[in-house]
Parts: C-alpha cells; structure tokens; sequence
C-alpha cells in the first residue's frame, strides 16, 4: 500500500524534475556569474537566510555500525558541550544518567528469532512533517527552510509537549541550571533540546556534521552527512546504490535521516 | 562675623561634597568599556556608541531570530560578538565572565536596575569556545579549504 503510493510519487517528481531541469539550465546559462558568486558565499558565514534548495540528512550503514564503539557520542558531547554537563549536588547517579541531556543514544536491536544483532546510533530525524512542530504551543520547535528541526529557546516554555510527540525518543529537557556552556551551544535550565544536525558549522560553511566525522575517524564509515536534494551529491549517490529505510516509516514523517541494513 | 565664615564653610564643604559625590558617580556611569578588553583599544563599538546604548537590546534581538531561524552568523549584532569584544582580563590574562560584579554588562545592568537573563544559556566567556571561520579552516571539508583560508584574514580584524 504504502510502496505504491511511493511509486507513484516518485513518477510525478521525475516528470517535474525533467521539466525543472530544463528551466534551471536555460536560466543557468543567463545568471552564471550569480550562481558562482552564490557558491562562493556558502564558504563564509551566512549572510542570506537559509533555503530550502538543501535539504541535509544522514545515511546510517548499520552493518559498520560496531558495537560498544561510541565515537559518535562521544563526538555530539564534545562539539555540543553536553560534556559541560554537571550532576547536581546529592541527585541520584542513575537518575541523572536518564535526565542528562542526550543528542544521539546507541541502541542495540535483537532479533529474537535469528539472534541477529543490529547496532545503530538514534538522534533526532528531522522528518519533513515533525510531530514535535506539530504539537508545539509557542512556535519554538520548528524546521528550518533547509529541512533542520530545531527548538527556539528564546520561545520555548519546557512544556515538553515535544518530547511525548517524538517517536524517537530524540529530545532532552534541561532540569537544572547548567553552569558552563560553549559559544557555539548555549543550554539553559527549562528548555528542551535536540540534534541539530551541527548547525553552527554548516552557517559557517563548514558542511560537515561531528558524528559522522569521528565515525570516520575511527575506520568505520557508517555514517554519512549529505545534502538529500541535490541529486548526484554523496549521500544521494549511496541512497540510491542501496536498499534504506526511515526508523518508524509507517508514521509517514520523511525523515532526513535514514538507515541502511536495518 | 564668625557666623558668616561658618556659613560660607558649610557651602563650601556642601559643594565639594556635591562635587565628590558627582564625580565618584561619574566614575561608575562612566566606566562602560572595561579595561584590558578588546573593545577598550576601539574607537567605537560595531555603531556609534549613543546608539548602542539605547538600541543594543533591539540589536541583539533582532540579530537572534535572524540567527536562529535563518542561520545567519554574522558577529556584527551578536551576544557572541558582544561577549568576545567586552569581556575583561584578570592578571593572568583569562577571560573574566561579563556578567560577573563590575563587568561590562553587568555594571550597567545593576547600575539601571535591569535584569538580563542572556548568560542563563550563552556563554559568558568566548574562550576557544566558538565554531567561527578559523576552526572551520583547521577543518579541512568538501573541498571548501580554500576559501575558508580567505575568510580567515578578515575574520581576524572584524570586531
């Protein structure tokens, strides 16, 4: 049911994108020298807003994925200071590992019938329709034009209305106030938080994500940072050379981030 | 006669108090910029400096939705620009938080009785915190190096 209705989605996008493709080139050949100057520009920090002509996203190959590894954790705490993170005086260990803030968990998948094992890291997925945008009250959580959920922490109120409509278990509440924070991540008592697909690098032209960097770095490749529409990047590349799937697709969300292998 | 001296000693003594009281508080008000940091070896801050102190609060709001929502980082109007050029030195040269008693926030704000409640979440120091163009240079991506190593320079002198 679900495939068909795909099909067919994919079929009227081709014939968009055939007719899109050539009115692209046309104009192309009259405004050349703006589309370079506009390539130029994403180098530096931003000073256009963001379109929605990107679309980022992941590829998890959970297959490389190794157990026990957590380079990629380890990496999101680092660049996101949720390393800063301090227990509060006489609060319970096992408590504070539940409520400390968390972008990207390891979950560990068994299938009981096969014994198979599957690893993967989990974080925010930043779907195309996000639940957590739907149910917000104040505007805070919402998606940026170049398909980023995010929270405004300027609006939000800590209801954590965010955090029961999320399937995946993606986001955090600050309980207490935190006392060292970076430039780059600011976090505050009583405001919810989430992957954010390493925002401040890619404002400033950087486009990498630091999860995907440290999986990398470590010799496993699982994951892979890309732009979902531009057609012959990376990430399109190997969503096309392989089967993938959204966590939860029978919710309908499109998430930017997929899995392989899973 | 003694009357009178006495009384011209009262004004007298009035008056250098007045004038005491006037330039200790002058001394206060006035000491916006703080020594040692960045914006002390300024002309002026990122607009005229009247400006800046009616209309900074309107700046920094402004320049956050623009951030927030459309990934705008510019350092012109930003709290993380603020932070960098104001925050003080002690002796041995490590950032002091700007909102800690005396600094360059935070001696305005309690001198006018206005809470700021910016530093519950940024940061208060901009020590080897910030993603900005020369960390994004060390980081060699997409091919992008080159230009990155551009913008460097100009990063470097922009306040």
């Amino acid at each position: 049911m679900t495939d068909t209705h795909n099909d067919k989605e994919t079929a009227v996008d081709n014939g968009r994108r055939t007719f899109l493709g050539g009115a692209v080139g046309v104009s192309a050949a009259a405004v050349a020298p703006g589309l370079v100057l506009h390539e130029l520009a994403q180098a530096a920090p931003r000073t256009e807003p963001v379109t929605d002509l990107h679309r980022w996203g992941l590829l998890i190959d959970t297959a490389k994925c190794a157990d026990g590894c957590r380079a990629c954790v380890e990496a999101c705490e680092q660049e996101n200071g949720l390393n800063l993170q301090t227990r509060p005086e006489g609060a319970d260990p096992l408590k504070w590992e539940d409520q400390r803030a968390v972008w990207i968990r390891k979950v560990k998948v068994q299938d009981n019938i096969s014994g198979h094992v599957t690893n993967l890291p989990l974080m925010c997925q930043h779907c195309a329709n996000p639940p957590c945008v739907d149910v917000c009250p104040t505007g805070a959580s919402f998606k940026r034009a170049d398909g980023i959920v995010m929270v405004d922490r300027h609006t939000c109120i800590g209801c954590r209305y965010c955090m029961m409509a999320c399937p995946y278990k993606a986001r955090s509440f600050i309980h207490e106030k935190v006392a060292e924070k970076l430039t780059r991540a600011p976090r505050g008592k009583g405001c919810v938080e989430s992957c954010n697909l390493c925002v401040h690098r890619l404002d400033e032209g950087d486009l990498s994500v630091a999860c995907a960097d440290a999986c990398t770095e470590q010799g496993h490749g699982a994951i892979l940072f890309g732009d979902l529409k531009d057609p012959n990047g990376p990430l399109r590349q190997a969503l096309r050379a392989q089967p993938s799937r959204q966590v939860r697709e029978n919710l309908g969300l499109n998430t930017g981030v997929r899995y392989a292998g899973l | 006669m003694a009357r009178a001296m006495h009384h011209g000693g009262l004004v007298v003594f009035g008056l250098a108090g007045a004038l005491w009281a006037l330039a200790a508080q002058a001394e206060v008000v006035g000491g916006f910029v703080v020594e040692g940091s960045k914006a002390a070896g300024l002309e002026n801050c990122v607009e005229p400096t009247e400006y800046m102190r009616r209309n900074h609060m309107e700046l920094i709001r402004h320049q956050r939705d623009a951030t927030v929502h459309d990934g705008i980082r510019s350092t012109k109007h930003s709290l993380a620009g603020c932070v960098s050029c104001h925050a003080g030195v002690d002796d041995r040269q490590q950032p002091i938080p700007i909102n800690a008693d005396g600094q360059f926030c935070e001696a305005c704000h309690d001198y006018t009785a206005v809470t700021l409640n910016c530093f519950d979440c940024h940061a208060t120091i901009p020590e080897g915190s910030d993603w900005n163009q020369a960390t994004a240079a060390a980081h060699a991506h997409m091919g992008l190096t080159g230009l990155i190593t551009e913008g460097t320079g100009s990063e470097g002198q922009s306040k």
